[in-house]
């Protein structure tokens, strides 16, 4: 079994902040961290190592250069081999842009470590949210794809995937190779442990850049490339004037809400 | 590919029953505004099976046209059979611009669709607009878990694609309805569909957690303290016919299950009330759950950030002030 | 003059604040209120591989330096003081003299498996009688030809209620004092041997603290651990290790402290001002900082000395008495500057001023340590 996992490094949103005066994103300071849909394909990926041991986990990232420091967290936590695909040509790249340099990737990728069964994906980016390159590799590399995955298995030459829907889960089987995109399950990710840290600090992380793709049609990455641009960003309103209620206690506060929300027939 | 009409389409998800979904009747009310800027017309796309429960909603609520593919393959959704028939649709009509609603298979069907056509796709849409001019869309969404919005263009490929959040835009007021109603002959093989379903499971519980359909939710955040802090806010839902929500502190600390999940790794909800209690207000939960017509919020701190967004707020203990809710509103229902 | 960690260190380090931050920190209120035993913190930090740090890699550790292991007790006590002192006793002071000790078949059967966490250790030298004076052991070992026979009983021992593996300390020869002390290795299913009920204590209320009760235990022939009559040796050197160990957990406690303390100044308004505006705070906190600065140089010279396999008695004595003694001074002064809210067990300072106490009693009081120094220095 041979498993790719797409990773992104995405600033940590939950750390953001936004600068009252100027009214916009305060970037500085804020961590960069797996992207945490990521980290739960990846432990979906350790889980089919943990009871078939000749399984091979290889990552992949595209970003800019200190992206490696993603790659190594992988690394100390369950993947075998990383690669890291970054050129100057590839920025400003949209989703189908990326998805297109992600899938001349996996080709090429595959040159060197072998087919992959399966290419598991987080379901989405926290900073961008949109959940797309995911099934993009997939129609790119023509494959069958999975969305919200929970949990994955072996099951003979299928994989078996455990699917959050809006009524419950759902189990998929999906023959190889195929993609699946993972959202967050009901267990947490391993940790990284010492040994593998330290051999993750030594590990070489080749790069794919801007030359490793000859075939590539440049006219569909980068800015250039992307059907979609920014036409301009901005921080949301906030609503005011709410009613605020602090009664004497719990009990006269309540009373004031039922008044309030009867009163206005919200209930 | 080149749009062969100004048509603004709206895919109308279908239940397995053949109702439609909510979102693709809500999106009818902006895609009428949309269309005429456009200049075209607003075509409904319903695919299902034994649909004309969706078809009959498309049409009340504003279509002017509506594509229906009616097939047993399209009972149960799959990514295969779904991307075949819409892409073919679109290839064969050639419409300038296509919304569909954010829902977890209009998130999966999406991408797999633009890709296919080679064409731009902004996801999870909170906003709308058309330029008149150039007729390209505006699409607005939140990004960097709602603390950033942007509004995306896709200037010079068609059709231009978003998928847009339930609950953002309200359904219209049913009319009569004057469509007209086209059945495309659409059928996917068996081995064109990849996937299966080798099991369903409902949620653990029998528990309802349909939060984007929700009318009322009442969620809990970290204030109330663990699973059991749960119970007052279950007991005031099930008065009030409610879903229960919670923020990620509380999914995350295990007090309550994913599902459950309000806020931009959750669901994105727009009730007519919400609810919340013991939630101090993170951005990410606020993003999922702005678009509520009313909040309510109970948090013991003041400052907290949820009292910002809240129409009423009260500064105090969640567990002396749900009893005393609950209790009232047991007593005005008799 | 070196003591700061490499990056390599370092990296190992912030991976375990990451680690605590999740799984440390959030429990460490429950784990004092309930007195429970963070044992699933245990296996998790065993998978890791954080408990064998110091220790070679054929016998299933990480392979780290000292200074390394004594930066993670420090990084532990910074979330939970429980968590802190159940890796210190469990690799200070069981792993530690096995590795140093043992017969090559000793560190194969116990080591490995304490260095990979699957089993946890402990230490057994404090007798009711016998605390301070730990030369008045009264438990005894009879060499029964091809088994020892103990008797006797330990008391205040850490891990003790989940421990598998104990070093403990017994007398083999009344007549000859310290010198009739031999160690010995003891598993929790030996028979006659058995653990005593929890010890219900002002700090460090998670930590398992039982007393050992040797009836007639079945010691096999193999498990003396290093020479006969040399025991007193093992204990002393190991507790030399051990003391590095608390000292980094004072560290630990007295930095988490002033750092909870500095949140809460800036956060708490009196007379119209954030409380960390008034001159007493910042200078309070400004003493509090250096102090614990100083400790720390200390901590870590005797860590590097104990790596670098120098004399350290003296040097670990120092940092323990220094670090220990600072954070009980800190704990409670940053408990008087957060008033009525840090008395109250919403807030950690009151946990932290308990916790710290600790650290100046166990693995030697204050008074020991001065007692080791002022003989270093020839004072007689």
């Amino acid at each position: 079994m041979n498993i790719l996992v797409c990773v992104k490094q995405v600033p940590d949103t939950t750390e953001i902040k936004i600068d009252p005066v100027k009214n916009t994103l305060i970037r500085e300071g804020v961590p960069s961290i797996v992207n945490p849909f990521d980290g739960y394909a990846l432990e979906a990926a350790a889980r089919i190592k943990d009871k078939n041991p000749d399984t091979k986990i290889v990552v992949v990232s595209m970003g800019p250069p200190q992206a490696t420091a993603a790659l190594k967290e992988c690394l100390s936590i369950a993947a075998d081999k990383a690669y890291l695909v970054s050129g100057r040509t590839f920025g400003g790249s949209d989703t189908l842009a990326t998805s297109y340099i992600l899938y001349n990737a996996v080709k090429k990728i595959e040159e060197l470590e072998g087919k992959f069964d399966a290419i598991f994906c987080g379901k989405q980016a926290i900073d961008g949210d949109t959940a797309q390159v995911g099934p993009e590799i997939a129609e790119h590399l023509g494959y069958p794809q999975v969305t919200y995955g929970l949990e994955a298995e072996l099951d003979g030459d299928m994989l078996k995937v455990k699917k959050e829907v809006e009524e419950g889960v759902e189990i998929i089987g999906v023959k190889f190779p195929c993609l699946v995109t993972f959202t967050k399950p009901a267990w947490d990710p391993r940790y990284p442990t010492v040994k593998r840290k330290l051999a993750a600090n030594r590990a070489e992380i080749p790069v794919l850049g801007d030359d490793a793709f000859p075939d590539i049609d440049t006219s569909r990455i980068g800015l250039k490339g992307s059907p979609t641009n920014v036409k301009k960003t901005f921080v949301p309103q906030r609503k005011t004037g709410g009613v605020k209620i602090q009664e004497s206690d719990g009990r006269a506060s309540a009373q004031k809400l039922f008044e309030l929300l009867s009163g206005a027939s919200i209930i | 590919m080149e749009a062969k009409t100004k048509d603004l389409w709206v895919f109308v998800e279908t239940n397995e029953d053949g109702t439609a979904k909510n979102v693709g009747i809500e999106l009818l009310t902006p895609g009428k505004m949309m269309a005429a800027k456009q200049g075209g017309q607003l075509v409904a796309v319903v695919i299902g099976s034994g649909v004309d429960e969706a078809v009959k909603a498309a049409n009340e609520h504003g279509a002017d046209k509506i594509i229906v593919v009616d097939g047993p393959e399209f009972k149960h959704y799959t990514t295969d059979a779904y991307a075949i028939a819409l892409v073919s649709l679109v290839e064969k009509y050639g419409p300038t611009s296509m919304m569909i609603g954010a829902t977890n298979n209009g998130r999966d069907l999406g991408p797999r669709v633009s890709c296919r056509l080679n064409t731009g796709l902004t996801a999870d849409c909170t906003a709308l607009d058309v330029d008149d001019e150039t007729g390209n869309v505006a699409w607005t969404r939140p990004a960097f878990g709602g603390n950033l919005m942007a509004t995306i263009i896709c200037p010079n490929h068609r059709p231009q694609i978003g998928t847009v959040r339930p609950g953002v835009f309200k359904k219209s007021n049913a009319v009569e309805g004057k469509a007209e109603i086209v059945k495309e002959d659409i059928h996917v093989a068996d081995d064109q569909i990849r996937t299966q379903v080798l099991e369903i499971i409902k949620d653990m519980g029998g528990e309802n957690v349909d939060l984007e359909g929700a009318e009322i939710i009442v969620s809990g955040g970290r204030g109330v303290g663990g699973p059991e802090g749960f119970e007052p806010i279950k007991a005031l839902a099930k008065e009030l016919g409610a879903t229960v929500g919670a923020s990620r502190a509380a999914v995350d600390a295990g007090w309550i299950a994913h599902a459950h999940q309000v806020g931009q790794t959750g669901k994105t909800v727009g009730p007519k009330l919400y609810i919340a209690c013991g939630i101090s207000g993170a951005i990410q939960h606020i993003a999922g759950m702005s678009s509520s017509d009313v909040i309510v919020a109970i948090n013991k701190d003041p400052d907290a950030p949820i009292f910002d967004v809240a129409d009423y707020g009260i500064v105090g203990n969640l567990f002396e002030v749900l009893p005393v809710l609950t209790e009232e509103i047991k007593k005005a229902r008799g | 003059m070196n003591f700061h960690f490499n990056e390599e260190e370092q990296e190992i380090l912030d991976m375990l604040h990451d680690f605590c931050l999740k799984e440390v920190a959030p429990k460490a209120a429950e784990v004092d209120e309930q007195e429970r035993f963070p044992e699933e913190t245990w296996h998790k930090l065993a998978d890791m591989g954080m408990m064998g740090v110091p220790f070679a890699e054929e016998y299933g550790g990480a392979g780290l330096t000292y200074l390394n292991y004594i930066g993670i007790c420090e990084e532990l006590a910074k979330h939970c003081a429980t968590t802190s002192v159940m890796v210190s006793a469990h690799t200070s002071l069981c792993c530690w003299p096995i590795s140093q000790y043992g017969t090559e078949e000793q560190k194969q059967k116990y080591l490995s498996k304490l260095c990979t966490g699957e089993w946890l250790g402990a230490f057994g030298l404090t007798e009711p009688g016998a605390g301070t004076d730990a030369a008045m052991q009264k438990t005894i070992a009879e060499d029964k030809g091809d088994h020892w026979l103990l008797n006797g009983s330990k008391i205040f021992i850490t891990n003790a209620g989940y421990a598998n593996v104990f070093v403990v300390f017994a007398m083999t020869d009344k007549s000859l004092g310290t010198k009739g002390i031999s160690a010995f290795i003891v598993e929790k299913d030996f028979p006659g041997f058995k653990v005593g009920s929890h010890e219900k204590k002002m700090g460090i209320r998670g930590s398992s603290t039982c007393e050992l009760v040797f009836e007639d235990c079945v010691v096999p022939k193999e498990n003396l651990l290093g020479e006969l009559n040399k025991g007193f040796k093992v204990a002393m050197t190991t507790l030399d290790g051990g003391r590095i160990g608390i000292a980094a957990q004072a560290l630990g406690i007295a930095q988490a402290s002033i750092d909870e303390c500095v949140k809460y100044t800036k956060e708490r308004i009196q007379f119209g001002r954030r409380i960390s505006q008034f001159q007493n705070t910042q200078f309070q906190l400004a003493d509090m900082q250096a102090k614990v600065d100083a400790a720390r140089l200390l901590v870590y010279r005797a860590a590097q000395a104990k790596q670098d396999h120098e004399p350290h008695s003296h040097l670990a004595a120092m940092a323990k008495l220094v670090a220990s003694e600072t954070a009980s001074d800190v704990t409670r002064r940053t408990l008087q500057l957060t008033g009525g809210y840090g008395y109250t067990r919403e807030y950690p300072f009151e946990r932290m001023m308990r916790d710290a106490k600790i650290t100046e009693i166990y693995e030697g009081t204050s008074e020991v340590q001065r007692m080791v120094i002022s003989g270093w220095m020839g004072v007689k």
